[in-house]
């Protein structure tokens, strides 16, 4: 018999109840929940008379529809959007849960974000949310996916799960990162080799020494996108660098508990003898600062390439590619350095991180965005916020023009007011390139911060290395 | 929820790869607080124009698809956001199965939990509902979920996998909350053990 996978053993320690007909009952460690994916949940709950069954393991924080402008300490001007969150209010409140960070305290900030900071999410655990990236919790080692709505009241009621199994994959970078390579090309480069349903039916597990090498921010920007490639998770075994990210923080274990936690996470890592379903090898070394030209995560090219044909294509994405250049506004053959910006938007989930915040400042720093272009700088939490002020990082992102915003979701999903026009481009740190994604006719390109930094800078798609 | 036993009725044909889930149901309807009433602005910015107006040669717009019951799709639909809102935005329009030759994972869960049968496909078998589906109203497809086929308007028979335990709940209408709550010794037990073993959970 061969050995176990990472998925494997996380999975084995969570299972409450082995149907014989093939589905099982998964207990959840952690339950993150936002606003916008919750009020039907809970007013199922109100209908069916039920409690939450554990509120010590929910953790509740708006982030999809906040302003990020100073003046949200005023109150939501949108409506819906306010009832959103005062719904969320409301049901932390009526249902116990009292790990909540509403929109004005200075822990509030996007809930992948939030998780990991406040020392929520730990290696081995089941982390589930609403929300589909919630893969970024994986870069710890835990096993962490999004759920639907009836899932959300499932966990609430139940605090299990019920799932199928998914088959093993293994994603392996080898050797290193040349320089200008971030985690972000790292992720969007899998994307683009194995195609947005690549990993459909499978859990990740991301592995080799440039991912070793890289910092939990850049483990939790690769695991973010897993759902991008159509995983159901991504994973990245716990090792020195996790142990010490998680250690000392808020909700992190302590004392005896901390040595007997330590000593299970050191066990969490595949056996050399597990079976893979599926293996991608990429060589570290081979992956180029990327940034995507249509419309879907996987149409991703380096910096140096040109606009494809879309008759270069087979099967359905013929069709596809070609109103991804329509929508998209691009010429088959056009140099992807001549393709003029109009907006950056640094943030998000994927990028929203303080480690984020210093790579694109080095960049940043002395250098002025080009005139004609909009830039908008969006923290990951608040905290990542006052810690950018405190390092100076924020003053070099005003002083190069760009808006220093609140924490929150923001122009990665548009629903709070911070939106692009129709037919306006974004060079964007986000994770979705989708038609409307960051408002109707809007147009994204999905790249790391540095090269959005350099985006900005140039006022069209540019490769950082030249900035370096 | 509805139970779903046997549907026949105008399958829509949608043969783009990588429908998302922020193509079905834009974000600007995920404000609601409800689940219902989505129907309208399924596909919204592909159906509409920005000021409302419908777009002619959308496929649900033309006349002999405004009531079809089933979507036959191209590769990977309902891939992105893990937005239920996009199931009940098709259940709300009165659809209640889609084929395709793969599903992103969420949304596929997610069907299921709505009344909606998901169907996966060899892209040959696919094809040939897909056929089927662009003779507009004059070819209707069954779906017999008991015996796991589907009949073409020609009479050809196709089967199809679905998983026993998602079945037995879609055929039901059964509430999976329900059904899990009955196992509450078993989770109860697990805690237990699971408070022992790893306290600092
Ligand atoms: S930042 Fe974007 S991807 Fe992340 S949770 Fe918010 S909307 Fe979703």
């Amino acid at each position: 018999m061969s050995g176990k996978t990472l998925y494997d053993k996380i999975w084995d320690a969570h299972l409450v109840h082995d149907d014989p007909e093939g589905s099982s009952l998964i207990y959840i460690d952690r339950h993150l929940i936002h606003e916008v994916t919750s009020p039907q949940a809970f007013e199922g709950l109100r209908m069916a008379g039920r409690s939450v069954r554990a509120p010590d393991k929910t953790i509740a924080v708006p982030d999809h529809n906040v302003p990020t402008t100073p003046d949200r300490a005023e109150g939501i001007e949108n409506e819906e959007s306010r009832i959103q969150v005062e719904v969320l209010d409301q049901n932390a409140r009526d249902f116990g849960i009292t790990n909540y960070y509403p929109m004005n305290d200075v822990r509030q900030g996007i809930v992948h974000i939030v998780g990991p900071e406040q020392g929520w999410t730990l290696p081995g655990m089941t982390v589930v949310c609403g929300d589909s990236h919630t893969a970024t919790h994986g870069a710890f080692g835990a096993l962490a996916h999004g759920i639907g709505t009836s899932e959300v009241e499932h966990v609430l009621a139940t605090q299990t799960l019920i799932q199928q199994k998914s088959k093993n994959m293994k994603v392996e970078i080898t050797g290193n990162l040349t320089p200008g390579v971030s985690a972000k090309d790292i992720t969007l480069s899998v994307i683009g080799h194995t195609g947005t349903a690549g990993g459909n039916g499978h859990v990740i597990e991301y592995m080799g020494e440039a991912i070793r090498s890289l910092t939990m921010e850049g483990r939790m920007t690769v695991c973010n996108m897993a759902i991008e490639g159509g995983a159901r998770a991504g994973l990245i075994a716990p090792d020195e660098k996790t142990f010490a990210y998680v250690k000392g923080r808020k909700h992190a274990p302590k004392g005896a508990d901390w040595d007997a936690a330590l000593a299970w996470w050191q066990t969490l890592k595949s056996d050399d003898d597990a079976h893979w379903d599926k293996v991608v090898t990429i060589r570290g070394e081979d992956i180029a600062p990327v940034v995507t030209w249509g419309t879907s995560p996987e149409d991703v090219l380096p910096i140096t390439g040109v606009v494809p044909d879309p008759e270069s294509f087979e099967g359905g994405k013929v069709e596809a590619a070609r109103r991804s250049l329509a929508y998209m506004g691009l010429e088959p053959g056009t140099k992807l350095t001549d393709i003029r910006i109009d907006t950056v938007f640094f943030g998000s989930c994927t990028n929203g991180r303080i480690e984020d915040m210093r790579a694109a400042a080095a960049v940043v720093k002395g250098r002025k965005l080009a005139p004609w272009v909009r830039g908008m700088v969006v923290p990951g939490s608040g905290l990542v916020r006052k810690q950018a002020e405190e390092e100076g990082l924020a003053q070099v992102f005003i002083d190069a023009g760009f808006e220093w915003r609140l924490a929150g979701c923001s122009m990665c999903l548009g629903m709070n007011p911070d939106q692009l026009a129709p037919g306006e481009r974004c060079a964007s740190t986000s994770n979705r390139n989708f038609e409307g994604r960051q408002g109707r006719g809007g147009r994204t390109h999905l790249m790391s911060p540095v090269m959005a930094m350099a985006a900005g800078i140039t006022g069209h798609l540019a490769d950082v290395r030249e900035l370096m | 929820m509805e139970k779903f036993t046997r549907l026949t009725g105008i399958a829509a044909p949608m043969p783009l790869v990588n429908i998302d889930t922020d193509m079905i149901i834009p974000k600007q309807f995920l404000k609601t607080i409800k689940r219902t009433g989505l129907g309208k602005n399924l596909f919204d910015e592909m159906r509409y124009t920005p000021d409302g107006a419908e777009i002619a040669d959308f496929v649900l717009n033309r006349p002999q698809y405004r009531h079809a019951g089933i979507l036959v799709a191209g590769d990977n639909f309902g891939c992105g956001s893990s937005r239920e809102h996009a199931p009940w935005a098709l259940l709300d329009f009165g659809i209640r199965c889609v084929i395709s030759t793969s599903f992103a994972d969420i949304f596929y869960n997610n069907c299921f939990k709505n009344g909606i049968l998901p169907i996966v496909l060899p892209e040959d078998q696919r094809d040939l509902c897909m056929k089927d589906a662009e003779k507009g109203s004059n070819a209707r497809l069954s779906v017999d979920l008991e015996s796991q086929t589907i009949t073409l308007s020609d009479g050809t028979e196709i089967g199809f996998e679905v998983d026993p335990f998602r079945k037995h709940c879609l055929m039901n209408g059964l509430d999976d909350i329900g059904l899990t709550m009955a196992k509450e010794a078993a989770i109860t037990a697990y805690e237990k053990v699971a408070a022992t073993a790893r306290p600092w959970v």
